[in-house]
Formats: structure tokens, C-alpha cells, sequence
């Protein structure tokens, strides 16, 4: 089947209403191209997506999808894959979506490592509120409610990635549209929970975290002598705060998906039309 | 009627009183008797005030009552809590070589039977059996025999090995041989058995049967009082049916997990206590809107906020019909019986699906924790039916495409119902959300596809009410001309108070309702009747405002909310006395 499906087909007829330059285009591209490449259609694709520009993604792509409520995306595509492990998720958000209001998901959904990709389109500002401070700002990023900045410091979605016993833990920029479409296509390939951070920059509200930063500063992995199968090399790039990298940073290759670990492999759309036949053993136990 | 029995466990949380307890009921049940219990518990893992109380007679118990025949009380302020209940020649088992126990004073006009529980218990092979000593001291009161116990130590310990079922069954004989052997007394009681057989479950438990009866796979639910035992019933069951259960981070967790089980086709629940609902309520929205079939079950207890995590309440009914921001179509059900509690959840599967929106099961925490006896019968698993409604496949899609080829979950109908396609289906590729959207699921702020989804979505319930059967349960005397109307766990309460009321000379006619929203139209009964009276566990009378409202009529109200449920005896004064006075202008 994936030599007949072009990534347009998982174009939806919308016109995306994100500010022209935007990096969610070549976030949604990437992410397109990523489930054709993989063998995947848009009826055996569920993408879940939470609130804000991010939010918006599931209205542009073509596949079955649910927008939810803000932050909790992650729960949805949970419940999705294991009531269809036969389907593939696709949970995307954005910084304030994952970090913020999200964050005691994001964490539960990486330690129970369920068979899914998730993309935060990270712009480190809340672009449809206006501008805003948002959990992987800047800790002097001066914005409408932080004047003189936020005075903390961001969020490492990575290291609570680690922390929390991830299994694929990789960082993407959107306008690399190659390097992005290849990192997103390892962790949907990846058994378990793929979590990809996208430099998504917000060309509106952000005149720090630019293209042209991304750009300049970005160390790709892959020219690095960085061993991804390392918790050791994971963790040195994670917590170094001097640079911005990109590409796979960890990645467990034994890792055993949730649905596995627990047994779970039937389409639980499929019940019988009635009680299932040993059902009265049911009413047996209470004797 | 024959004559009940009523005996009670309690002491400290820790004491072991709820295994106690649940033994003998178990015993009793597999004897052929009824049992009706009650929980007095405290929010606390040890220490405080805990107790089991059985009440059991041939015929069927459906209440609890203000007696107490047999007491086993492991701590004084046992005996103080049962002060009221205990009456002339009641039993109180205690060990007065317990050092709280030693200066323990047994009321003058009761019987107080000393018995060594923990020696009696090390003498048969450890400590921890000094309440099964006790078990076997109340049969020996109660002319129960032993036998019947010893089949409920058998369920109960089997899996722990022989040697320990055998250790209890002459723990349970020392403590009858030793009430035997020092109490050269009469008793009043006298257990019959019959050759009935009975199960013995509580109302979470029929509420997770009937979930896996009626095909629910997926469980998502955060643990809290009362509702748990939802969560505990399926987990380790549903498995073998294919399904699983999740243990969310939080409450906003697991309905989002239930939300994404169920737009992937699944049947799926969640199950919590108001605390919980406040917490999923902005979800609630999401799913009324997006259309999405799922059972969110709310076991009510004492709010408001953390209120009184372990008592009871009827305080959710307004949470439930009006919760959240803006205005979605939502069913709430709420059986009235531990039966109905089964009968209900396979109902609320398929209204859900067949109306494709979020249905609220409501039980209370005595409905959720009560154990009571029926005939294996009652949950005929060959009854159950599966509706699953509107679904379609690849060979029906096609009659629900949009004019540029697009799948139409939202299609405006005549009945309000759209098709549903389930992940995986060929071209049924779809967008669900919260915003107002078009038939295909998109993004709109049209104005008159606003008006037409709102109005598709609302007319699914009208067409619910044509097609559905929302009657009340009737009994008491049907020409009566007082009505008493109730809805939860009151209904057992108020039948035996009607029996109660009928031999003091007064009549009345019971309408008891399973259905909150939508609801029987009660305005021919209220009109009909001279009096009526709405039963309640909540301050308010939050029901009572939605007969007033549908009838334009007052009525009067009997409420309770200091945590503990109607009592049959209790309750028949309160309506023989609120009928009195007649309805307050």
C-alpha cells in the first residue's frame, strides 16, 4: 500500500490558518511525509492533537482524528492505541500544550511507553494567546506577562524525558525538512513511545528563537560521536545548555511496548452482540 | 415476613473487620438466607470507628433497620456507637482479656458474653483468627451451623492452602464450644437455612459485571471512595474478554484515555465520585460535543469538596444535568437497586452508543458498598443485548458522503442520529472536535450550521424520549392518595417503610425513578395525588426541583444528609409525619 499513498493524501482540504512563515507547515509536512514513507494511509492513522496553533494540525492533516481539550492529548492517544493497536497514533501539541498543562502527562505517558509518536512543535511562546511566556522560554525572555522575563528557568522536556524512563527521545527543526522527516519517521518506526521535540519557530512572537538561531546553532548528532543506544551520551547532550542539538538522542533498543508488556493485541471495536458466552462465570464467583 | 436477624463486626480500621464481616455473610448467603449489609467506615487505613453490619432473614432484605440482635465489639466505643440499636437481650461478644476490653461495661438489660477470642484463636494456630473465634461464637448464639461457615473459610482461604482453612474451621469450633460450654443460656435466635442459592455482591461489583457483560474493554479510572471497587472488579476480569483496565495519573487522565477508547470503537468507562466528575467535566464537554458514546459513572458521596469521603449522599444529581460550560445533550441514569446497578450499565452501553453521547450512571456510596443477596437469575446473561447503533462499514459508507467525497460523522438527520465510522474503516477518515463544526467534522462559525448541530444534537434526546422506555417503578398501594417518589439506593429503604406504614393504616403509592435525565413525565401522578413527598439523601431536595419544575407544582420533601442512608423503620416516620402536615406552602 505505501507505494500508492502520497503524503498529500494525508492533506486535509483546509487551508491551514497558521501566520504565513510559521514553522508548524514544515512541522505537518514532515509529519505527512513521515507516515506515507512509513506504510501508513489516512484511515489506519489516528492524530490527536491538543489546543493551540499545534492544536490546529489535526484540521490540516486527512486521517481519523480528535482535537481535544488543552494538555490532554496524550491520555486520548493512550486510550486510542490500546482499544486499536492495529492503528497508528500520531500525538502532537506544543510547548505550552506538553510542558504546561500537560506536563504530569507527558510524563506518565513516557514511562508507560505506549506504542506512539509524539510531536510537541516546541516555539518557546504561546503564539495564539498573543505572546506569553511559556514553560521553554527563555529564563529573560521578555514577553507581555513577563516584562523582564520569566525569571525561571525553562523547562528540559529531555531530561524529564529521561528522567522518566523514556525509550526514544529526539529533537527535530522543521525548516531542515530532511533531517525532520527522517527523525520523525525513526520514532514512528520505534517501538514505543516516540518523542520528538520540533524547533517550530513562532515568526510572530518570537524574535529570538528565529529561524536564523536555529540555524546557526544547531549541532546535528549524527556528525557527532553520539552513541544514541547511551543513557551516558543521552544524558550529556540533554543537559548541555550551551547547545542546541538535533536528531536522535536516545533511543532503547529493547524497548517493549505497553499494549506488549500488558497482553493487549485484540481490536476492542469488535465485541459480540450480547454477553460473551462465559460471561456467566461472571455471576459464578459471587456464590 | 419472617423475623430478621441483625449482627455486627466492629471495631478499629485494621481490626479486620471487613473480612469478618463479608465471611459471614457469605455464610449466610450460602445457607439459603437473605443478607443486606452495611459499612460504617471512616477515611483513615487504621485506627477509628469501622463496622459490618448483616442483616439476614428467609425472606429478601433489602434495608438496614435501627437493630442489633448480635454485637461483636473488639473496642468499647463499638458498643457506644451501637448504643441505640442494641435492645433488651441482644448479644454483645467481646474479649475481656483485651486490655481496652477489660473495664468494659455491658448495658444491665443485655447479655454480654465474655469469650477469650485470642487465646481460643493461638490455641488453634495464631492470633490473627480471634475473630473467626468470635464468628463461631455468634452461631452458636444464633443456632446457625457451623458447617455453613465453614464453606465461606473455604472460599475465602483456599488459595492460602488447606492448613489454613483448617487452622479457622476449629478457631470458628473453639469459639462455639466455648459459648457452648460456659453460658448455660437460652438465645432468641434460631438461623433457618433453606436450600436456596444465592450470589452476594454490592453495587460496584453488579456496576463491573454488567460493563463486561455488555462488552465495555476499556477502563480507565482514578482511585477514589466509593467508586474503586469498580476499578478492582474489572481489573484482573476484563482481560479475559481482551479488554484492560488503566490506573490514570489523575482524573483528567482517564476520561481522555476512555475518550480515545472509545472514538477508536471501543466500548469504554470510567468510573469516579463527584470530585472527579468536577475534574472531568471540561472533557465532558468534548465528548457530548464530538459525539462520542462513553459511560462515565459517578458513585456519589458526601460533598461538597473532599466532604465526607466515606458517607452518603445524593449531592451530584445538579453536577450531572448541568455540569459544564455551554449547553450538551447528556443522559443520566440512576438505577435504584444493586440489580439495577447491572441492568443499568448494559442500558447506559447502549443508549450511549445508540445516541452517540457521554451517559452518566449515578450510583450512591450505599448502593456502591451494600452487599445484598439474589437469585443467580437476576443477571441472565442470555437477557443482555447489545446495540451498538449506527455504525458503518465499507459497504454502507458510501450513503454518507458529502458532496466533495467526505465521510459525515456529524450528518444532520431527521433523529439527530449521524453514522459513526470506527478507525481503520476505508474513507471514513474523519476530524472530531469541540469546536462547532460542519457535518464532516470541520471547524465552522456558520451560523446556521451552528443552529442546525445544536439542534441535530438536542434531537437525539427527543427521539431517545420517543423510542426509549423511561417508566418509574410503581409499588406500595397504587390507589393511594399520598405519592412518595424517590430515585438511588432509597428505593429498598422505602419499600420495606411502605409495609411498615401499611400495618399502621397508612397508604401510599411509590413511584421510585432509574432515570434523572431524560425523565417519566410524573405530572399526571402528582396532580392525581392529594400529597406528595420526594425522598432524597441530599439537602436540597434536588430532585424534588426537577418534579416541581416538570409539574409546576409543589411537593413536599423528606431529605437526609448527615451521611448515613434511610432507614426502612426511620423512614416510615419521617413520611407518616411529613404527610401530617401536609405540603409547607
Amino acid at each position: 500500500m505505501s507505494s500508492e499513498i502520497r503524503f498529500t493524501d494525508f492533506k486535509s482540504d483546509k487551508q491551514p490558518t497558521w501566520c504565513p512563515g510559521c514553522g508548524d507547515f514544515g512541522t505537518m509536512n514532515g509529519m505527512m511525509k513521515a507516515l506515507a514513507e512509513t506504510g501508513n494511509d489516512p484511515d489506519n492513522t489516528f492524530v490527536v492533537a491538543g489546543i493551540g496553533c499545534s492544536g490546529k494540525i489535526g484540521t490540516y492533516m486527512h486521517s481519523y482524528a480528535l482535537h481535544g481539550v488543552h494538555g490532554r492529548a496524550l491520555p486520548v492517544g493512550t486510550g486510542v492505541k490500546m482499544a486499536r493497536p492495529d492503528i497508528e497514533v500520531m500525538v502532537a501539541g506544543g510547548d505550552g500544550d506538553g510542558y504546561s498543562i500537560g506536563a504530569g502527562h507527558f510524563v506518565h505517558a513516557v514511562r508507560r511507553n505506549v506504542d506512539m509518536t509524539y510531536v510537541v512543535m516546541d516555539n518557546r511562546i504561546y503564539g495564539l494567546t498573543k505572546g506569553q511566556a511559556s514553560p521553554t522560554s527563555r529564563e529573560d525572555f521578555e514577553t507581555s506577562t513577563s516584562p523582564e522575563g520569566p525569571k525561571q528557568p525553562p523547562v528540559n522536556p529531555h531530561a524529564l524525558a529521561l528522567a522518566s524512563g523514556a525509550t526514544f527521545i529526539a529533537q527535530s527543526f522543521s525548516s531542515d525538512a530532511l533531517r525532520h522527516q527522517e527523525i520523525i519517521q525513526e520514532a514512528i518506526e520505534h517501538d514505543g513511545f516516540g518523542f520528538v521535540n520540533v524547533y517550530s519557530p513562532c515568526v510572530t512572537f518570537n524574535d529570538v528563537d528565529t529561524y536564523d538561531y536555529f540555524r546557526d546553532s544547531l549541532v546535528d548528532l549524527k556528525e557527532e560521536e553520539h552513541d544514541p543506544t547511551s543513557r551516558e551520551d543521552a544524558k550529556d547532550v540533554i543537559l548541555d545548555n550551551e547547545k542546541e542539538h538535533q536528531g536522535v538522542i536516545y533511543k532503547d533498543e529493547s524497548s517493549v511496548p505497553y499494549h506488549e508488556q500488558h497482553g493487549v493485541d485484540e481490536d476492542m471495536s469488535v465485541i459480540p452482540d450480547g454477553a460473551p458466552e462465559s460471561a456467566t462465570d461472571l455471576v459464578r464467583e459471587f456464590y | 415476613m419472617a423475623a430478621d436477624f441483625n449482627w455486627a463486626v466492629g471495631g478499629e480500621a485494621g481490626d479486620g473487620i471487613d473480612s469478618t464481616g463479608k465471611i459471614f455473610a457469605q455464610a449466610l448467603s450460602r445457607a439459603g438466607r437473605h443478607v443486606f449489609t452495611s459499612k460504617d467506615f471512616a477515611s483513615r487505613i487504621r485506627g477509628g470507628y469501622t463496622a459490618y453490619k448483616v442483616r439476614t432473614s428467609v425472606d429478601k432484605v433489602q434495608s438496614v433497620v435501627d437493630r442489633l440482635d448480635v454485637l461483636i465489639a473488639l473496642t468499647p466505643r463499638t458498643i457506644e456507637e451501637n448504643l441505640d440499636e442494641l435492645h433488651e437481650g441482644s448479644v454483645i461478644i467481646y474479649d475481656g482479656e483485651r486490655t481496652t476490653m477489660q473495664d468494659v461495661e455491658i448495658p444491665e438489660e443485655m447479655i454480654g458474653l465474655d469469650v477469650p477470642l485470642k487465646s481460643l484463636a493461638e490455641e488453634a494456630g495464631g492470633a490473627i483468627m480471634r475473630n473467626v473465634v468470635a464468628l463461631g461464637a455468634a452461631c452458636e448464639v444464633a443456632e446457625f451451623p457451623i458447617e455453613n461457615l465453614d464453606s465461606a473459610l473455604e472460599k475465602r482461604f483456599k488459595d492460602k492452602g488447606q492448613k489454613l482453612v483448617d487452622n479457622n474451621k476449629e478457631a470458628a469450633r473453639a469459639g462455639q464450644s466455648y459459648v457452648a460450654d460456659e453460658y448455660d443460656h437460652e438465645f432468641d435466635y434460631d438461623l433457618e437455612t433453606t436450600d436456596e442459592d444465592y450470589v452476594l455482591l454490592n453495587g460496584d461489583e453488579a456496576i463491573g459485571m454488567g460493563a463486561i457483560a455488555a462488552g465495555c474493554r476499556f477502563y480507565a479510572g482514578y482511585p477514589i471512595t466509593p467508586a474503586t471497587d469498580v476499578m478492582t472488579y474489572l481489573t484482573g476480569r476484563i482481560e479475559r474478554y481482551g479488554g484492560h483496565v488503566v490506573q490514570a495519573e489523575d482524573e483528567l487522565s482517564a476520561i481522555n484515555m476512555a475518550l480515545g477508547a472509545a472514538r477508536g470503537g471501543a466500548r469504554a468507562m470510567t468510573a469516579t465520585s463527584g470530585p472527579g466528575i468536577d475534574l472531568m467535566t471540561e472533557t465532558f464537554g468534548l465528548i457530548a460535543t464530538s459525539e462520542t458514546p462513553l459511560v462515565i459513572c459517578n458513585v456519589m458521596r458526601s460533598g461538597p469538596s473532599t466532604g465526607m469521603p466515606t458517607k452518603q449522599e445524593q449531592g451530584d444529581l445538579n453536577q450531572m444535568l448541568y455540569g459544564g460550560h455551554g449547553e450538551v445533550p447528556r443522559f443520566v441514569l440512576a438505577p435504584t437497586t444493586i440489580d439495577e446497578c447491572f441492568w443499568k450499565t448494559v442500558e447506559a452501553f447502549n443508549l450511549a452508543e445508540k445516541y452517540q453521547l457521554p451517559v452518566y450512571l449515578t450510583a450512591d456510596l450505599s448502593m456502591a458498598v451494600t452487599e445484598q443477596t439474589f437469585s443467580p437469575e437476576t443477571f441472565d446473561m442470555d437477557e443482555v443485548e447489545v446495540d451498538r447503533g449506527n455504525v458503518v462499514d465499507e459497504t454502507t459508507i458510501d450513503d454518507h458522503m458529502s458532496e466533495s467525497g467526505g465521510f459525515q460523522p456529524h450528518e444532520i438527520t431527521d433523529d439527530g442520529i449521524s453514522p459513526r465510522a470506527f478507525p481503520g474503516t476505508a474513507d471514513g477518515a474523519h476530524m472530531s472536535t469541540g469546536l462547532e463544526h460542519d457535518e464532516q467534522g470541520r471547524r465552522t462559525e456558520d451560523t446556521d450550521m451552528r443552529v442546525a448541530q445544536v439542534d441535530k444534537r438536542n434531537r437525539k434526546v427527543e427521539t431517545a424520549r420517543e423510542r426509549e422506555d423511561w417508566s418509574p417503578r410503581e409499588f406500595g398501594d397504587e390507589d393511594a392518595d399520598d405519592l412518595v417518589i424517590t430515585w438511588g439506593s432509597n428505593e429498598g429503604a422505602l419499600a420495606e417503610a411502605v409495609e411498615i406504614l401499611d400495618e399502621e393504616g397508612q397508604d401510599v403509592r411509590v413511584l421510585s425513578v432509574p432515570y434523572i435525565f431524560p425523565r417519566p413525565d410524573l405530572s399526571a401522578d402528582v396532580e392525581a395525588a392529594e400529597t406528595t413527598v420526594v425522598v432524597e439523601c441530599n439537602e436540597r431536595g434536588q430532585f424534588a426541583d426537577l418534579v416541581e419544575h416538570d409539574v409546576l407544582e409543589r411537593v413536599d420533601r423528606v431529605n437526609k444528609y448527615n451521611g448515613v442512608r434511610f432507614k426502612a423503620d426511620e423512614l416510615a416516620a419521617e413520611i407518616k409525619s411529613t404527610l401530617a402536615e401536609g405540603v409547607e406552602a
